[in-house]
């Protein structure tokens, strides 16, 4: 506690970085940091896209994740797939994904192989060329996906669904990878127009991870992405909801599902977005709730009551626009829906009315930083975390104080936050039934 | 977060054939969670921050679905400098290999013994794997409550989990508490209570874990192909046994596997990170040294493989059919089994590699992703793919397999083809040894394999070594249209079956 009253205390820049990060911006506007991490003699290069599904037009639903995909299409300069197969011959990994916030295209390499890699990227940043030739296929290739992750999956439609009903007006309500039927129309004009919107260097972060020098790593990206002109960039706009006046509660059946299942979301605060103040306490929350056997929920209904065989909480505080805070439990064959809502909300209500204890909060906050340590023993750990934070307009300071944050929640500010954000006109609830075949 | 990756294949079947950690896919961050906003358990990119929480520790058990990294196929140009494997054996005589790394204050040790579900009695499939979901239920003085409070509060990550072959396990801790934590360790593995009450709530989730996967067109489309080729073999049997062996067994049998598998003929270790050579000898003591020295008892029958180049369809409405489909391959000790490594990566490769991921993915947008593996039992070995197409065009991708299986039989790979595959297998190797985890995976796969201490510095080689007219020799030999079965899962309408499943239900 002393020590985070330190920390916090003290101005940004005399932060100690976690990770030993150290960042630069070109003149271009490209944020560039680097990782040093002498483990391996590799490189993790990442370039993270400030765009995402959040920001397709209106009737363009999966264009973000669409034009990610074309990325790998080719330029003037590397044509065709060029880019991950000279990549593969130099020994290299190389892959992609989109979020509703940010895209991110990363590569594994040999440290020696930084070069190369870093040339593609900067190369595909403004150098990419499509054609219907190349783009058809693909659209055919994303439709695949999408049957894949969510048409095959009950619970997948259910969870599209259920995010449509919780985000009415805000920008999150369309599904990443887009409406099926709005993805068909996607063509390569679509494309192009994102991606002129928004791919460009004052738009990006560059993250280098891995056994290299900031030196080293600051005249590559000189040499590379320095030539590159900035140009302007839309407003990311994360429209807001309106108030709620009514819970939403959405029913599933299917006879492709085994055992019924339930799960409630809650429009909540972002670190960006809404009450920000209660963002810390959010993720204590969660983790108290069912982070650990004998975490609330999971003493209440799985091992006291006998009543689900799995209970869940969720938050994730990283999205610009408001964000959600989900609970989930699978009933024990033969427990009625009913009933296991009902335990759910006594255990949320006993929160809301008793507050918690300050013991829990204290060890649910330091498996939480055990967690900041586990994240460096791997490359991509730290740099999805800081890419995560400047994606989506927080820094590096931000990241820094996240262990003494979460080590500074109290039990009072978990309360309040469970009371700002357990609203029943804020939820959807979405209930996921077997259909029995006849 | 909602993650969509952009062509991260997936090539999933309900049997892990090997290690749990390598099927849980490559680490974590890379794998494309599913659009479920926020509340996908499998990852988040902020790492700890802001995760979806979950106590259950069997997220990563043996039932995860990927074959993609089933096989964790050891390959790989190490620089020394980089890593330097040490043998350490304790005061017990208990054996293992380490890596120091003193970089983060963590210690990952992973080890196996030999002998998995494939042993379970005869008709109690399932009993490996609730061994393996109840070690941490409850062990020594501890109640379920106390051993899950103590290991939270050490904020370690113990992990069991059954393959055919193997019962696994590993423990994560931070170097400050790792006594602590590995005396949780201990307990587990020689002390288990098997509390009635633990059983009966697991043996709930292994049940309700089946009925899932009977509902999934991936775990189904896996299975049918596993029973067809194996049937009565327990290869051809799911890991978590079916809802009749569930039923069936009793605290003894988990009791007697526990008492009758945990020993140290056989035991392989690796530990890797923040600790020295002398306290990793005193921890191979601690939690290994009171173990029963017992012999290596985990033999069963070699299978032989039906692949008799049938496709079998299970009806299912879903919008697309999911394909598992292959044939016979090497085993680990195969003399061209680094030939046949090779070969694998040319047909089935993932990123942009493979040449089914050229026919059928890049040319004509008929599936996310199509790979193959090698399933390298320590009975049989496989040769193994998957592919999901809608069910309208699922008889394209099908045909384009049986093609290009054709054509490798027929013409092999070209020379570039080769050099680059051995390029890429032998450069990108060592870059996934980022973790503690991973390294002590890998160290645990190399004793298994029997493939000796040096083998990092050897592994390049074998693999560069590999010909082109050796590898035309065994893609002749290894790839058989005729023997390649399929099992599709789905409604798909180009497709006739040659003759129903050996078994419908699971």
């Amino acid at each position: 506690m002393i020590l985070t009253a330190v920390v916090i205390g003290l101005a940004p820049q005399a932060v100690a970085q976690r990770f030993g990060a150290e960042s630069f911006t070109l003149a271009n506007g490209l944020q560039v940091v680097v990782i040093p991490n002498h483990r391996a003699p590799a490189v993790t290069q990442m370039v993270w896209y400030k765009t995402g599904a959040a920001d397709d037009p209106r009737g363009k639903s999966g264009i973000a994740h669409f034009l990610e995909h074309l990325m790998f299409k080719g330029t003037r300069a590397n044509p065709g797939g060029a880019f991950s197969t000279l990549i593969a011959q130099n020994g290299g990994r190389d892959n992609a994904f989109t979020t509703e916030d940010y895209t991110v295209f990363h590569e594994t390499v040999a440290k020696d192989r930084l070069d190369l890699v870093m040339r593609l990227e900067a190369d595909r940043m403004t150098g990419l060329v499509l054609d219907d030739a190349a783009v058809l296929p693909e659209r055919d290739v994303i439709l695949e996906e999408r049957r894949m992750r969510i048409d095959n999956e009950p619970s997948a439609l259910l969870r599209e669904q259920l995010t449509a009903g919780l985000f009415l007006n805000a920008s999150y309500h369309n599904p990443t990878i887009g409406w099926e039927h709005e993805m068909r129309g996607l063509g390569t004009a679509d494309a192009l127009a994102f991606y002129r919107d928004w791919y460009a260097p004052n738009n990006a972060v560059l993250i280098v991870a891995g056994d290299v020098e900031t030196a080293e790593v600051r005249a590559l990206a000189e040499r590379h992405f320095g030539p590159l002109a900035a140009r302007p960039v839309p407003p990311r706009i994360r429209l807001d909801e309106p108030p709620h006046h009514a819970s939403i509660r959405l029913e599933m059946k299917s006879t492709r599902v085994a055992q019924p299942s339930w799960r409630r979301v809650y429009l909540a605060p972002s670190y960006r977005a809404g009450e920000t103040r209660h963002a810390y306490a959010l993720q204590v929350l969660a983790e108290m709730l069912a982070g650990s056997a004998d975490s609330r929920l999971n003493q209440a209904l799985v091992l006291d009551k006998g009543l689900a065989l799995k209970v869940g909480a969720g938050y994730a505080p990283s999205a610009i626009g408001l964000a959600e805070f989900g609970v989930y439990a699978t009933p024990k064959p033969g427990v009625a829906i009913t009933d296991l809502e009902a335990a759910v909300d006594a255990e949320l209500h006993r929160i809301l009315e008793q507050g918690v204890e300050p013991d829990e909060v204290t060890r649910a906050a330091k498996r939480m930083q055990a967690t900041s340590i586990y994240s460096q023993d791997s490359l991509s750990g730290p740099a999805n975390i800081i890419g995560t934070a400047l994606a989506t307009g927080r820094s590096l300071d931000d990241v820094a104080v996240w262990p003494p944050r979460v080590g500074a929640v109290t039990a009072a500010d978990i309360q309040a936050a469970a009371r700002a954000v357990l609203v029943e006109r804020n939820s959807a609830t979405g209930i996921l039934l077997p259909e029995r075949t006849s | 977060m909602n993650r969509l990756g952009s062509r991260r294949t997936q090539a999933p079947l309900p049997h892990c054939g090997r290690g749990w950690l390598a099927c849980q896919g490559e680490p974590g961050e890379g794998n494309p969670a599913s659009a479920a906003r926020a509340l996908t358990p499998t990852l988040s990119p902020g790492g700890g921050e802001g995760v979806f929480r979950n106590h259950t520790r069997r997220a990563v058990s043996a039932k995860a679905l990927l074959l993609a990294a089933v096989i964790f196929i050891l390959t790989g140009l190490v620089p020394a400098a980089a890593m330097t494997i040490q043998p350490v054996s304790g005061a017990s005589g208990v054996e293992a290999w380490l890596v120091e790394d003193h970089s983060v204050p963590v210690v990952t040790i992973r080890f196996a013994f030999l002998g998995g579900a494939a042993l379970d009695p005869a008709g109690k499939g399932g009993t490996a794997s609730m061994v393996a979901s109840l070690l941490d239920e409850g062990a020594g003085p501890y109640d379920h409550a106390e051993f899950h409070r103590r290991l939270d509060d050490l904020a370690g990550q113990l992990r069991f989990s059954v393959a055919q072959d193997g019962f696994e396990g590993s423990l994560r801790s931070l170097k400050e508490n790792l006594s602590d934590a590995a005396d949780l360790l201990r307990l587990a593995l020689a002390e288990p209570r098997f509390a009635p009450d633990a059983v009966e709530r697991i043996r709930a989730e292994t049940l309700a874990g089946l009925a899932r996967q009977a509902k999934n067109p991936r775990s189904l489309s896996g299975r049918l192909w596993m029973y067809d080729a194996f049937e009565a073999h327990p290869y051809g049997s799911g890991i978590d046994g079916t809802e009749a062996s569930v039923a069936a067994i009793t605290r003894d049998d988990l009791a007697r596997f526990a008492a009758e598998r945990f020993h140290r003929a056989g035991l392989t270790i690796g530990i890797v990170g923040d600790i020295d050579k002398t306290e990793a000898a005193a921890l191979l003591d601690r939690v290994f040294g009171g173990l029963p020295l017992g012999a290596d008892d985990s033999q069963i029958a070699e299978a032989k493989p039906l692949d008799d180049g049938a496709l079998v369809v299970s009806r299912a409405a879903v919008p697309q059919s999911v394909v598992t489909f292959g044939q016979i391959g090497p085993k680990r000790d195969d003399p061209a089994w680094y030939a046949a490594y090779v070969l694998n990566d040319i047909l089935g490769g993932s990123g942009f590699r493979g040449r089914l991921m050229k026919e059928i993915r890049e040319k004509r947008g008929l599936a996310y992703g199509v790979t193959t593996q090698l399933v390298p039992y320590r009975y049989a070995g496989l040769i193994v793919g998957s592919v999901a197409t809608e069910n309208g065009r699922v008889g394209e991708s099908i045909a384009l397999v049986r093609e290009e299986w054709q054509r490798m039989r027929e013409e092999g790979p070209t020379a570039a083809e080769l050099e680059d595959a051995k390029t890429y297998l032998t450069g990108s190797f060592p870059l996934g040894l980022d973790s503690t985890q991973h390294i002590a995976a890998v160290l645990v796969q190399m004793q298994q394999d029997k493939l000796g201490i040096d083998y990092l510095d050897r592994r390049a080689g074998l693999i560069g070594g590999v010909t082109l007219d050796e590898a035309r020799a065994v893609a002749k030999k290894m790839f058989d249209p005729a023997a390649l079965s399929f099992a599709v899962v789905g409604d798909p309408a180009d497709v006739k079956p040659t003759r129903p499943p050996k078994q419908q239900k699971f």
